[in-house]
């Protein structure tokens, strides 16, 4: 399937393994990337929070730029851009007068925001455009007993309503399908569904490590030997900050913290290196220390 | 009529007895509530199980505890709804969290989630001089505090806040949600005062983590972190500069985004503590070394990326930040006083109807 594909800052930026191991990945799950490189930043809830109307605006435009292309859907990598960009759809497509304003903005450069574009995180398309059988069939290295704790990043679930999750749509359990679709065991923890403490990491950087640390204490204590996100923002708290936030609880942590994109690679067959995992702060040995790994064990059975 | 499981977690501080979960099956129709199903726990097998409750019509707030994981009201829960949020097997209540418990379901309300609503001030300083009839506001105005008015003081969004979580002196969603109701109150005379006591306070608005939980817990749909990102844009007009740099950080992520077009993170951080050569900055900036080192080690950062802007917005983008910033006004769709159109349309074809 052909996308619009939105990669937003950070996997560019300071966690670029994610936005490569993307590009390694789709074309093993036959998703062409339509890349939106004049498109910009979400906003991350900051803009919104100063002005909402700047934020719909530059959403508006990336919205319109994904439906100039001839992907099926727009598609992105990160929670906080399927949430800050949720939100700003939300309004944009309630009101046709503000849509207007909106579009007038943004008309100067040949641009207009039709109303109901489908934008979906990876996760999401995962599940629902290709479909977890189809995902089992292109499995080539189950993650047998790879033990993974999933950690989705507040705005990827929350508020329930604006995200779609309902009876059919069951996307806080997206992650645990997936892990299960591609051999590992699901490991149950506390924090799954809470906080990376991100957004606060400047404001009060106590509180921000605080959660981060707590919940990478919880994950080892129940027994994980790595944890997924979708979120690149998740990963900078919970990967590059770890060492400060296991200072901040007084913890050993050392958890690993694969980007969602990555953990698919590695069970469709591509190598670790190929996937910029000697990229992370935190080395993740459990997966990939071959001559340990349960991942390694399976492919050489 | 049909049977349920209810798992009840009990506790009393005053004995020795750590928590325990405690079983009964009750009889109710599936859509009776949580509660009546605790009532009859209480009254058929055990007298002494502690829950508070009132109207048992989701205005009072006082029934609010856990169920199968989250949070609400027990009188305002049906008992099959319940059950399909757990394992469908069986109904847990737990007391609410983020709140020390007086005993079983009930927790100690005067020790946080009080505490915190007095420290907002929370009632209206008149504006001087009291005018001889009523006040005239505007309608949206009015609209917009009734948003945070409609809330009962339940405790759930205080009971599901994560930040809290971590740090039991913030401020809270219930609070700050009460502290816009007068915030947004074209009537109150120190919006200036209320703002910068909330900005000043190290575990005040700026503590909030974007997280969305009080807006899922509310039951009566108050979208407490949609007041305080509204407190935060207010204090944004009053340029207070508080100590916690949640302006800084604001307006260092807007700028950033004109002059990148994409977020360019290794400015944003000395930039939300005013600078590199900001007093502020320096130790923050110290602090953060050994991240960045390490970040350098794994070519996650790479020293260009580091020091030079990869990305440029363009001219286009850079217009729209200017037009839209440059307005006199700024412009605030608010779902809740307008609606959405889908909402409206039945609304406007009956008055039509009537019309005709």
């Amino acid at each position: 399937m052909k996308v619009a594909y939105w990669p937003g800052c950070v996997s560019r930026g300071f966690t670029p393994e994610l936005h490569g191991a993307m590009a390694q990945v789709a074309p093993l799950l036959d998703i062409e990337l339509i890349e939106l490189d004049r498109a910009n930043c979400c906003g991350a809830g900051v803009i919104a929070e100063h002005n909402q109307e700047l934020a719909d605006t530059l959403n508006a435009r990336t919205f319109a730029m994904a439906q100039q292309t001839d992907g099926e859907l727009m598609m992105n990598i990160c929670s906080t851009c399927q949430g800050a960009q949720s939100e700003c759809q939300e309004r944009l497509d309630a009101n046709a007068v503000y849509r207007e304003r909106i579009n007038s903005s943004i008309g100067d450069n040949g641009l207009h925001y039709e109303q109901g574009i489908v934008n979906k995180n990876f996760l999401w398309v995962l599940v629902e455009e290709i479909g977890l059988e189809n995902l089992r069939g292109l499995v080539k290295r189950p993650l047998t007993n790879l033990k993974v704790g999933p950690f989705y990043g507040c705005y990827i679930i929350r508020p329930h309503d604006r995200i779609g999750i309902d009876d059919e749509h069951p996307r806080h359990t997206y992650l645990e399908q997936v892990i299960e679709a591609l051999g590992g065991t699901v490991i149950d923890y506390a924090g799954s569904h809470k906080c990376c403490g991100f957004p606060i990491i400047t404001m009060n950087k106590t509180a921000s490590l605080k959660q981060a640390g707590r919940h990478m204490g919880d994950a080892v204590e129940a027994d994980a030997d790595c944890v997924v996100t979708p979120c690149p923002l998740c990963h900078l708290n919970l990967d590059l900050q770890q060492p400060i936030a296991a200072a901040i609880v007084a913890r050993q942590l050392g958890m690993p913290v694969l980007h969602l994109p990555q953990l698919v690679g590695l069970a469709l067959g591509l190598s670790p290196k190929e996937l910029g995992m000697g990229r992370h702060i935190v080395k993740p040995n459990t997966v990939i220390d071959w001559s340990q790994s349960v991942v390694a064990s399976t492919a050489a059975a | 009529m049909a049977e349920f499981k209810l798992r009840l977690r009990r506790y009393d501080p005053e004995t020795a007895e750590a928590p325990y979960w405690d079983e009964h099956t009750i009889e109710l129709d599936p859509h009776r509530s949580v509660l009546e199903g605790i009532l009859q726990a209480k009254g058929r097998f055990d007298g002494s199980i502690g829950i508070r409750c009132s109207c048992r019509a989701a205005i009072c707030g006082s029934c609010g505890v856990r169920i199968n994981g989250q949070p609400g009201l027990a009188c305002h829960t049906h008992l099959d709804e319940a059950l399909a949020r757990g394992d469908g097997k069986v109904i847990e209540v737990e007391p609410m969290g983020n709140m020390p418990v007086i005993k079983d379901l009930i927790v100690d309300m005067d020790a946080v989630h009080w505490k915190k609503v007095q420290s907002v001030t929370p009632w209206l300083i008149n504006k001087e001089p009291i005018p001889e009839r009523e006040y005239l506001v505007d309608r949206e105005a009015m609209v917009d505090v009734t948003q945070s008015m409609a809330c009962i003081q339940c405790g759930a969004c205080v009971s599901d806040c994560l930040a809290m979580e971590v740090d039991p002196e913030f401020t809270g969603p219930a609070a700050l949600a009460k502290a816009y109701r007068f915030v947004g109150d074209p009537r109150d005379d120190e919006h200036y005062e209320r703002l910068r006591y909330l900005a000043e306070d190290p575990d005040g608005m700026y503590t909030c983590t974007h997280c969305f939980k009080c807006v899922d817990a509310c039951p009566k749909g108050v979208n407490p972190m949609g007041q305080i990102m509204r407190l935060r844009r207010l204090a944004g007009d009053y340029e207070i500069k508080d100590r916690n740099n949640g302006y800084r950080h604001e307006h260092a992520f807007v700028n950033n985004i004109r002059r990148n077009g994409l977020l360019h993170e290794a400015d944003l951080l000395p930039d939300s503590y005013g600078g590199k050569f900001h007093p502020n900055a320096v130790p923050e900036l110290l602090a953060s070394l050994p991240v960045v080192i390490r970040g350098l080690l794994r070519r996650k950062i790479t020293p260009a990326k580091a020091l030079l802007h990869p990305h440029k917005a363009s001219k286009e983008l850079r217009a729209l930040f200017d037009k839209i910033e440059g307005q006199d006004e700024r412009y605030e769709l608010n779902l809740y006083v307008v609606g959405d159109d889908k909402d409206n349309e039945p609304a406007a074809a009956a008055t039509e109807g009537a019309n005709g």
